[in-house]
């Protein structure tokens, strides 16, 4: 009981501290701040309730076990990290939103291949592609290869629509002073095309990257070298080491919270002059 | 309606045959190898021959379009009307797919509920919305896969078994695109409009219920799309983990162990037709709501 009351303590604190940070910081430091306030609340309430309830381990660890979990796996967890992310996600994800890219560059050109191609993508963007998982691994193999393949197919329809819609979104009048100033097509795409294509880009860049980490794992449990966060998670389970299985969590949140920020940084520098960047 | 034909059918409806014809012929290289492992050695297979095997054969390494066709309407005739007790009902791909239908239809509302409840929370205060919403974010780049056996064992240990615990799994994938276009959508009501409310003195329920829930409309539905898409993944994803027996995402996994390829891709093709269906049903009742409200969505506009 004694655990309960201190988490309804805690919780009213931190609460009332988030209240007065909001209030009386600037708004750059409060949306760092902030946050992490709230995430180390629902931390330690989670912690004191566990440990309140006496819920077993078997079916959630404690925070601090997971962390505690976390450090002392290190190398593990590296070696998952480097083949499921590194090898798997980012090749993929690379891959496949560079494939992206110049297809939509060439489609672009072509009024009849857009108007063709915009609702098919967006068609297929809506289809579970996840469930060519298994087709994949059988045609790729057990390696990082086919991880990579469902990455691609599953990046590859909405990188491909935003960055057609991001290309077609210059304006007549635009193109009009491109056209009064001569330009060649090359710098009409490089002056004109494609900065105003940056922010969709950018937009489908950040779309793919949760569907790259999901397809890179998903594919891990269709068959998988000894290594791999999927593969981990699969066998931990059925071992019931889950503490192992959320300090992989711990690494695929990271990993994932991470790129998404590195995108949020090149969105801002890139794009600073989109109404959506204004403050 | 001659501009319709030319300007949408014509384009889409040749990039649908070209991908046909590649799919076709990409068969024959991909299936050839098996062609010739069959064969007698000393056997000459000329190219007619060798077109019609891969395009023919029962565990090809991809299937072609007709295979699939055929695979599916064998599966559905043999259970049209599932009924537990008829011969045969758990091979119909009809009964698995109702069992995914119900599953993500579950999660969906879930999600919607969850998505609209967490953006009131972050419209009406600037606490909810400086701490929750990079957690809303960072939740998303967790791989759901990775919770969902754990999601099942939790709720099993509570009492919960079943049809919920897939839902709730399918709620965690598509709140996000609700929340985060309903959040957009509530506040993209026009300031005018807002100030005009103020000098009607209306209460911040009418101005709520009146102006702000309207105008997030255009911004809901094609989150909603999104959100009803994720779904579908997220039911097919938790059937993986589970141990569950019926649902695309589990015979999925049974047809993988078995490399029987024509009847898993029958099964992705029927997932495929699922989203496609469920998005069209979504996007009538869009019209149906915008036309009440006297909006016209983004569609009718651009046409």
């Amino acid at each position: 009981m004694m655990f309960l009351a201190v988490a309804v303590i805690v919780w009213i604190a931190l609460w009332g501290l988030n209240l007065i940070l909001v209030r009386r910081l600037p708004g750059s430091q409060a949306r760092l701040f902030v946050p992490i306030v709230f995430g180390l609340t629902l931390a330690i309430l989670l912690e004191l309730v566990l440990r309140g309830l006496k819920v077993p381990f078997v079916i959630l660890p404690k925070p601090s076990e997971m962390i505690a979990k976390f450090f002392t796996s290190i190398p593990t967890l590296w070696a998952d990290f480097a083949q499921t992310i590194l090898k798997g996600a980012l090749g993929g994800y690379a891959i496949g939103c560079g494939t992206a890219l110049v297809v939509a560059l060439l489609v672009s050109r072509s009024d009849f291949l857009r108007r063709g191609l915009l609702p098919l993508g967006n068609f297929v963007a809506a289809l579970p592609i996840v469930g060519l998982a298994p087709i994949m691994v059988m045609w790729f193999g057990f390696g990082w290869q086919s991880k990579a393949a469902i990455v691609v197919s599953m990046c590859f329809f909405p990188m491909l629509v935003n960055s057609v819609q991001g290309l077609a979104a210059t304006n007549a009048i635009e193109r009009d002073l491109f056209r009064t100033y001569a330009a060649s097509p090359l710098q009409q795409l490089t002056y004109l095309r494609l900065p105003a294509a940056t922010p969709f880009i950018l937009n489908g860049l950040k779309v793919c990257t949760p569907l790259a980490l999901i397809g890179a794992i998903v594919a891990e449990f269709f068959g998988s070298p000894i290594v791999g966060m999927g593969f981990r998670i699969q066998t931990s389970v059925g071992t019931l080491s889950l503490d192992l299985v959320w300090a992989e969590i711990i690494v695929a949140a990271l990993a994932g919270t991470g790129f998404f920020g590195l995108l949020s940084l090149i969105e801002r520098s890139l794009t600073f002059w989109h109404p959506s960047q204004r403050r | 309606m001659l501009e319709w034909l030319t300007r949408s059918v014509l384009p889409v409806g040749t990039i649908v045959v070209a991908i046909l014809l590649i799919w076709y012929a990409a068969a024959i290289p991909m299936n050839a190898a098996r062609t010739y492992m069959m064969a007698p050695d000393d056997a000459e297979i000329s190219f007619s021959e060798l077109v019609n095997d891969t395009w023919s054969q029962k565990k090809p390494q991809l299937p072609v379009p007709h295979q699939i066709v055929m695979e599916l309407k064998k599966q559905a005739t043999i259970a049209w009307l599932w009924k537990e007790k008829r011969r045969g009902y758990k091979r119909s791909v009809i009964y698995h797919t109702w069992v995914t239908l119900s599953s993500t239809m579950l999660g969906f509302v879930f999600g919607l509920t969850l998505g609209v409840l967490l953006s009131l929370a972050i419209v009406y205060s600037r606490v909810m919305d400086h701490s929750v919403m990079p957690w809303i974010i960072a939740s998303q780049t967790i791989p759901i896969i990775a919770i969902a056996p754990m999601v099942i064992v939790v709720m099993s240990s509570v009492g919960l078994t079943g049809l919920i615990p897939k839902g709730i799994i399918s709620m965690y994938l598509s709140f996000f695109p609700i929340v985060i276009g309903m959040t957009k959508g509530l506040r993209s009501s026009d300031p005018i409009l807002e100030d005009q409310m103020k000098t009607w003195s209306a209460s911040s329920f009418q101005t709520f219920w009146l102006l702000r829930l309207p105008s997030a409309m255009p911004f809901l539905f094609p989150a909603m799309k999104i959100g009803l898409a994720a779904a579908l993944v997220g039911a097919i994803v938790a059937e993986l983990p589970s141990g569950a027996r019926t649902g695309l995402g589990a015979r999925l996994l049974v047809f993988s162990y078995r490399s029987e390829t024509v009847p898993m891709w029958a099964n992705l093709v029927s997932a495929a037709l699922l989203a496609g269906i469920l998005v069209v049903a979504l996007g009538m009742i869009e019209r149906a709501v915008n036309r009440r409200l006297g909006f016209r969505s983004a569609a009718e506009v651009s046409s």
